[in-house]
């Protein structure tokens, strides 16, 4: 991993449909050889971001490289680097899915032949059925055993596994950290966020066309709450006076309480003054992470009207 | 008479839930087609309704019209073109001069309209949240075919009250021929849609037999003057003929439409009662497990390879049709001053033979504006079904991916130019290179429009459609402007306008070389704006 080399690095991007700004300076950064997670509700702007990425879109203002290469001019040499997975395979009728493959992989930098059928029997896909007559799914895992057997450096994967299944999800994660281990760089946008917590090393948080987040899980994770539920010796002291502990609830000797996470010492030492009987403490999931942003966007919305 | 159809077939499937919804979906469908279709009936209704006083124009007094009528007896040629006249009345020559090409409008809009509310809703796979709600199992078939009536109602209504001064039962016999030439194909439409899973191809399916019925009536009518010749009465086109409007009405002919829709309605209720939502009757057969598909070319020779086949056979079938009347042409007496200059103006100073081929020809050449204008949509098409976005994503640049489908829609336009002319000039029997040549010389005006299409999806994906209107343009000038003395200033506007009547006439470089720069300039700039555009998402 080479910290000098992004794979990724888009600063100030803005892009306008009309009167609807769809990205209102966006911030993006992937190492080279990371998985990074690309959250944001609905409508946040990352297919936008992502279309930009790849020379479909051109930004109105704002920087954005490539593996060290600008999106719309560079777009086709880029592109033989890159493998592209969107939410929603769109296959042409008189086309089977192994021909459809073949052509995707041709048409990037090729195809690794022992590994499309290595993928091809571990998604238990048909190659031989034609357009319309795949599931969602199946159409999904036509794109994807073409990015995966792609010899590419960068994988753009948009909401990939929508549409399936549990055991195919589980195939997907280990396809990614295959990837991974091979030193390919993935971003990965998701709403699927255990998929997310389980495979990024850092992820982005963007609502409304902005980032509003961004870091190691580990960074994000410090910056918000953990939940510690303790059942004490005798009754709390003083915790209501500590810093960065909110929703306290004291019931006898139960305590519930939030504490911002890097404030955590104070609290847990202040509990085993008391004496503690038992205690657990949860970090703050993905989900509540994500949560809170999109709630904050609720809210101002609700505020709005 | 879709309405007892309806009904009857409704009580052996087993009650009205089979049709449950139908109103919704209908009112639907007349929602989403609010600008389409109000154009399409109110284009081809007053092409019929502004014919008397085009006509009068051109042929003031009754001698004049009298002669017309003589020209069209003893001139097989002209016949295959517009038909036998029947009454030298203003309304008589109305329908000779224009109810044909109605009734062929007429058909095109109805498979339409019918194909765009059954299988392309099915293909899209919108139909399948439509037919989970309370929709019964006949009812997006039965919607589709009642707009497709109330179009073709529209229509009619419109004919015979427009025409009603030329009188009433002959007004009211033509509007009825050319709403019930649309129902025919109406219906024809419904049932091509049970039978392939591809929208595309229903409707290519459908306008194929609609271009056999139009070139059956030419021939019928090119072997007889009464219209009496067994091609014509198989021609569905031709029954409009049969009717007679303004001249004695056999009104019974309008059973053969009443059967038609009705034979035609019932099979199409039949197929889409025990079809499953999206699937065909002829199914999909598995395809290759691997592919040599390896560039954008072959992704897009591939995808359109059927279309290029289909268009060359109806060309070579078109051209041989055609060149088959052709021999008739030389019957002809022109001692009418009116035909001749008409025909002059349409086809050439030269032998009455060539100016008849020179007509065909040219009547290929607008045709083939059609091909080259769907061909180069193929890009809009791909663009906004999202499929042309991944392709995108890989090493391919945008012009590489135009170019593949740019290659196929002029090229083809070549081809297919090449093929009618060997039709015509095997079908003609005689001189094959100065037909051939005369296709050639086509082929500029043919690249214009579809360059213009290239610059118009260049500029915007959703201007792209604006092609359509500019090809059905200068098919109209065409097709029906000589005979209405339409100033130059507008038969200008079609490129056809400008070329050289051949075979017969003197070869014209200038235009032609002209044309040929401004598709290329078109061309160039549309390629320029593709490359510069957002792609529309």
């Amino acid at each position: 991993m080479t910290k000098a080399n992004p794979a990724i690095e888009v600063s100030g991007l803005h892009k306008s449909f009309g009167k609807t700004h769809a990205l209102d300076g966006l911030d993006l950064d992937v190492e080279t050889g990371e998985v990074h997670g690309f959250l944001g509700p609905n409508g946040a702007g990352k297919s936008t971001t992502i279309r930009v990425l790849l020379g479909l879109l051109r930004a109105d203002s704002g920087a954005a490289q490539m593996l060290g290469r600008d999106p719309w001019a560079d777009a086709v040499e880029l592109h033989r680097r890159v493998a592209y997975v969107p939410g929603d395979v769109t296959l042409w009728r008189n086309l089977s899915g192994g021909e459809v493959i073949d052509l995707y992989g041709r048409l990037r930098g090729g195809l690794d032949k022992t590994r499309r059928a290595d993928l091809i029997e571990r998604f238990e896909l048909d190659p031989t059925k034609k357009g319309r007559t795949y599931s969602k799914g199946n159409r999904q895992k036509v794109a994807l055993v073409a990015a995966f057997a792609s010899d590419v450096d960068l994988l753009i994967l948009d909401e990939p596994t929508s549409g399936l299944d549990p055991l195919m999800e589980e195939v997907f994660q280990r396809c990614v950290e295959e990837e991974r281990d091979r030193g390919r760089t993935i971003l990965l946008s998701s709403h699927i966020l255990s998929e997310v917590e389980e495979l990024c090393d850092r992820v982005s948080i963007i609502r409304k066309g902005r980032t509003v987040e961004s870091g190691s899980l580990a960074d994000l994770r410090h910056l918000t709450r953990t939940s510690v539920t303790a059942e004490l010796a005798g009754p709390p002291n003083g915790l209501a006076h500590l810093p960065g502990v909110h929703g306290l609830d004291v019931q006898g000797k139960r305590v519930k309480l939030q504490v911002d996470t890097d404030k955590l010492d104070a609290v847990l030492r202040s509990l085993t003054d008391s004496g503690v009987r038992s205690l657990t403490s949860t970090p703050p999931t993905l989900e509540e992470l994500f949560l809170r942003h999109y709630q904050e966007d609720v809210r101002t919305e609700a505020m709005a009207r | 008479m879709t309405a007892t159809t309806v009904a009857t077939y409704a009580v052996r499937a087993g009650g009205s839930r089979q049709l449950a919804g139908t109103g919704t979906l209908l009112r639907f469908a007349l929602r989403r087609d609010r600008l389409m279709m109000p154009l399409w009936v109110g284009v081809i209704g007053l092409l019929v309704i502004s014919m008397p006083n085009s006509l009068k124009t051109v042929y003031g007094t009754p001698a004049e019209r009298a002669d017309v009528a003589r020209q069209m007896l003893t001139n097989s040629s002209l016949r295959a073109t517009y038909g036998p006249v029947f009454s030298d009345s203003l309304g008589g020559l109305t329908a000779w001069r224009i109810g044909g090409y109605a009734g062929v409008f007429a058909g095109i809009m109805s498979l339409l309209i019918v194909v765009r509310h059954t299988r392309d809703e099915e293909e899209s796979g919108r139909q399948e949240l439509i037919s989970s709600a309370m929709v019964g199992r006949r009812a997006p078939l039965t919607a589709a075919l009642l707009a497709a009536f109330v179009a073709n109602g529209v229509l009619a209504l419109l004919v015979a009250g427009g025409l009603a001064g030329q009188g009433g039962g002959g007004a009211l016999a033509l509007g009825l021929a050319v709403a019930g030439v649309g129902m025919v194909f109406a219906t024809m439409a419904a049932i091509v849609a049970q039978l392939t899973e591809s929208a595309r191809l229903a409707k290519g399916l459908t306008g194929g037999l609609l271009g056999a019925a139009f070139v059956l009536k030419a021939a019928g009518d090119s072997a007889t003057n009464d219209g009496s010749s067994p091609l014509t009465w198989i021609s569905p086109v031709g029954w409009l003929e049969e009717l007679r409007s303004f001249a004695d009405e056999r009104w019974w002919v309008l059973l053969l439409f009443v059967a038609a829709v009705a034979v035609q309605g019932a099979v199409a209720y039949e197929l889409a009662g025990r079809r499953d939502v999206g699937m065909s009757f002829l199914p999909t057969r598995p395809g290759p497990a691997a592919g040599r598909l390896g560039t954008a070319g072959a992704l897009a020779w591939r995808l359109q390879r059927g279309a290029v086949l289909g268009w060359s056979l109806g060309f070579l079938a078109a051209g041989a049709a055609f060149g088959g009347m052709t021999k008739g042409a030389s019957d002809l007496v022109g001692n009418n001053d009116k035909t001749r200059e008409i025909i002059e103006r349409m086809g050439g100073q030269a032998g009455i033979t060539d100016a008849f081929l020179a007509t065909m020809v040219g009547m290929l050449g607008m045709v083939a504006a059609l091909f080259v204008v769907s061909s180069v949509l193929r890009l809009h098409g791909e663009e906004t079904s999202q499929r042309a976005e991944p392709v995108l994503a890989n090493a391919v640049g945008r012009l590489r991916w135009a170019g593949g489908h740019l290659v196929i829609a002029f090229g083809g336009a070549v081809l297919i130019m090449l093929l009618g002319g060997l039709g015509l000039g095997l079908g003609y029997g005689a001189g094959i290179g100065p037909v051939l040549a005369a296709c050639l010389v086509q082929v500029p005006a043919i690249w214009t429009l579809g360059a213009l299409a290239v610059l118009l999806h260049g500029l915007s994906a959703q201007w792209a459609l604006g092609a359509w209107a500019a090809a059905g343009l200068a098919l109209l000038l065409g097709w029906i402007g000589p005979a209405l003395n339409v100033p130059q200033t507008v038969m200008d506007l079609s490129p056809f306008g400008h070329l050289p009547k051949l075979p017969g006439g003197d070869m014209a470089w200038t235009p032609v070389l002209f044309l040929t720069g401004i598709a290329v300039v078109l061309t160039a700039a549309g390629l320029a704006g593709l490359r510069r555009r957002d792609l529309s998402t």
